[in-house]
């Protein structure tokens, strides 16, 4: 790690062209792409690379498996904004990756993963570890390279960082032989800048189109934003809310979208979709018009895609030409970032009176308040939901929550209110279990400052739960709230909805957790009423390091309300009906 | 409908391997597929047939694009167009019934390229109906076809046609284009060799 010697003299690297091994190249290049942090696990193919890593200014996090290294960058980079690095051997250390890059490329994430591989000279010969890594992820990445060259590897490196960072972001991977890591060439960090990263043809917002879009907003009546991961990504914030504010438009949500828009915003209507609150679907179900804003109509959000928003027009503002039309047929299209696609049609939209239609879908919100879970009276039972609106409550919201892949992650969504972009990190494109616990400790190297929750369900934290030494072994103070139905939750609660409550395989035993956490030298405990979740969740963060909360829920409970696969988006499972209560000042 | 496209791509190892796995995603069979070098150094140009629906096109045109070492698409649609295949078609054939086959080879304007004392080598260009129509004919007369080798299709726009990208990359075509390829728009420099 980066004494004041070593820094100045890879500073010095990147002005003056000098001779360097391949392996002081890959550090030297990461160095001046302004890397300070690596996720990784050393092995044969990528020894001549680790050998070389203490003469550079970058830490270097020792993960437990090489999928954490890959979740760890993509928590780095949708905490920071910044490209997350992964590093890892060849053969099983490169597979084992695989699907922590398949979780950022779904997701939009700059990664970029390097992986040794076996010298150029046997490559093919099925040598020991191995493996055809380039081949095996060419499908989940945006691109990836084979360098077998030492004088290619600064160039290539570059290459992946430009692809990583440009347009809709993406994961990279580098695979580099282990004889260009041991050979030696000129290191010319700026000969090695790639050229700027070229236009797609297909990026086109023409003129008529701002304008026809703006004629679409002026006349609506009834329009809805549609704002998703993009929003963040091209960092949108206040250009959406201006959209949004000027011509009084309600702003729904997508997962990843969520923080995009602050969730205290009197336009903001929530997180719309399959476990979207009911008045948000139904609005967009009787929207007439649709501005959907670096988002990709997955179907998580459109239900049935044939009885999607049938009454609204759509505009469309998305930076990949290949996510037009592709789900939902939309009538005005404008291919472009999205922060200088508002910025242009800004000017062209004036004040409108929204109110009669905001008036509209607050009358639809009807009892759904009083239904809502959080306003359930305490009766002795733990809800999770309780357990994410308490957690949002102590933190004031202030966290970075990362969450894991099941019902905890719809709970979360839905109680957990994101004010600021970059607060909630979460897997939604692949939906990858285990992602939490190594995604926080990349958000909180990332962010050391900022206070970091891990929300997993039982399931997923077992994924993954080697990763607990490696926060001992940074000393990160990340905070692990398990939240323990002792159940593969959502899959259990498809069961009960779909499948006759036939519960197969999806009761699992643990470990109790917070002994887990304390045979890793993690305090924890083990909360099982709501009366105790305050001093709790109170007692985790006073606590100097990381802190273990194992809540023990109610075992039985779902996710409301819920658009089954096939179904249309009005067509909810709401919430049964529990002995309403309420909202009590305490919840505001 | 069958959707033609051509395309530029960076002449490199993998990138086939690159163009075919983007199809096998999609879940789109190709039809048929032309590769070879282009007017323009480092470049090859790529004729690839596929059936999807018809607004498909737009979408496997921004999806190649995407494609690092993609250069440039240009989706034929309809625009008027020349696409020929190549066909070689080796029959057995004896003295007996040599002649038949210089006479059919006459009819359809094929050339013979090999003959030896069983069988005739026969190459045809042309569209994809006029080799369809030999073979049925060879085969309506009780001939062998021993061999058959069909290039895929390769397409050409009508006309002075030059797509936006190829514009930016100067319009002299046979001689290397350095100096006149925008930076934004020239292929990357060669990059490190892939797998394959």
């Amino acid at each position: 790690m980066g004494t004041q010697a070593n820094t100045s003299a890879a500073n010095a690297h990147l002005t003056t062209p000098t001779r360097l091994t391949g392996a002081e190249i890959v550090w030297a290049t990461l160095v001046g792409e302004g890397v300070t942090d690596v996720f990784g696990y050393p092995g044969g193919a990528i020894l001549p690379t680790y050998d070389a890593l203490r003469k550079f200014p970058i830490h270097h996090t020792l993960v437990r498996h090489e999928q954490g290294a890959a979740h760890m960058a993509d928590g780095y980079a949708r905490a920071s904004g910044k490209v997350g690095v992964a590093i890892a051997t060849s053969g099983p250390g490169a597979t084992n990756l695989v699907t922590g890059i398949a979780t950022a490329m779904l997701d939009s994430i700059p990664v970029v993963c390097i992986t040794g591989n076996v010298s150029s000279k046997v490559l093919g010969t099925d040598a020991f570890q191995e493996v055809d890594i380039t081949g095996i992820t060419l499908p989940i990445t945006k691109h990836n390279f084979l360098v077998n060259k030492t004088e290619e590897i600064a160039p290539a490196l570059r290459h992946a960082f430009q692809i990583a960072r440009s347009n809709r972001p993406g994961p990279v991977l580098v695979d580099i032989t282990k004889d260009a890591q041991q050979g030696t060439a000129i290191f010319d960090f700026e000969a090695a800048k790639p050229k700027p990263y070229r236009p797609h043809p297909m990026l086109r917002v023409e003129d008529n189109a701002l304008a026809e879009a703006a004629e679409l907003i002026r006349q609506a009546e009834r329009p809805v934003i549609l704002a998703g991961h993009g929003v963040i990504e091209s960092q949108a914030m206040e250009q959406l809310r201006s959209l949004a504010e000027r011509a009084q438009i309600p702003v729904a949500l997508t997962l990843l979208g969520l923080g995009g828009f602050p969730a205290s915003h009197p336009l903001n209507l929530g997180m719309m979709g399959m476990h979207g609150e009911a008045w948000v679907n139904h609005a967009i179900q009787e929207a007439d018009l649709l501005i959907a804003c670096g988002m990709r109509f997955d179907d998580r959000v459109t239900g049935v895609t044939s009885q999607y928003a049938l009454k609204a027009k759509k505009i469309h503002i998305e930076v990949d030409p290949a996510e037009i039309n592709k789900n939902i047929k939309v009538d005005v299209a404008l291919v472009g970032d999205l922060r200088h696609v508002l910025e242009e049609l800004l000017p062209r939209i004036s004040g409108r009176d929204g109110s009669p239609w905001i008036k509209t879908i607050e009358a639809s919100k009807g009892d759904a308040a009083v239904r809502d879970i959080k306003n359930l009276p305490d009766s002795g039972h733990l809800w999770a939901a309780h357990v994410m609106h308490d957690l949002w409550r102590i933190t004031g919201g202030n966290a970075v929550v990362v969450t894991d892949v099941g019902q905890h992650q719809m709970w979360e969504a839905q109680y957990f209110h994101h004010e600021t972009p970059r607060t909630l990190v979460t897997s939604g494109g692949l939906g990858t279990m285990g992602f939490a616990l190594p995604a926080a400790i990349g958000a909180k190297t990332a962010c050391p400052e900022k206070e970091v929750w891990v929300v997993a369900g039982d399931g997923g934290f077992q994924m993954t739960a080697a990763e607990l030494s490696t926060i001992v072994q940074e000393k990160l103070n990340i905070n692990i709230a398990v939240i323990n139905n002792g159940y593969l939750g959502m899959v259990r609660q498809w069961q009960e909805f779909f499948y006759d409550r036939n519960y197969e395989s999806t009761p699992l035993i643990s470990p109790d957790f917070v002994k887990l956490a304390e045979a890793h030298g993690i305090p924890g405990r083990a909360v099982r009423t709501r009366a105790e979740v305050e001093a709790a969740v109170e007692e985790a963060r006073k606590t100097a390091g990381p802190f273990l909360l194992n809540f023990l829920v109610e075992k039985e409970d779902s996710v409301y309300p819920m658009i089954p696969v096939g179904s249309a988006l009005h067509e909810m499972i709401r919430r049964p009906g529990k002995d309403p209560l309420l909202e009590t000042a305490e919840d505001e | 409908m069958l959707h033609t496209f051509v395309a530029y791509v960076e002449d490199l190892p993998g990138v086939l391997t690159r163009v075919a796995s983007l199809f096998r995603r999609l879940n789109i069979n190709i039809h048929s597929l032309t590769v070879g070098h282009s007017e323009r150094p480092g470049l090859s140009r790529l004729t690839l047939v596929c059936e999807s629906s018809t607004q498909a096109g737009d979408r496997i045109r921004a999806s190649l694009y995407k494609l690092e070492n993609v250069v440039d698409v240009d989706d034929i649609a309809g625009a008027a167009n020349v696409t020929r295949e190549l066909a070689l078609i080796k029959i057995a054939a004896s003295v007996a019934t040599r002649s038949q086959i210089f006479e059919l080879a006459k009819v359809f304007r094929a050339r013979i390229v090999d003959l030896t004392a069983e069988s005739v080598m026969l190459e045809l260009t042309g569209v994809e109906s006029k080799i369809e129509g030999l073979i049925e004919i060879l085969r309506d007369s009780n001939l062998t076809i021993l061999e058959l080798c069909r290039s895929g299709k390769m397409t050409m726009r009508r006309g002075h046609h030059t797509s936006g990208v190829l514009k930016a990359m100067g319009a002299k075509s046979d001689e290397p284009a350095t100096g006149s390829i925008p930076a934004a728009l020239e292929p990357e420099a060669r990059l490190p060799a892939e797998s394959h």
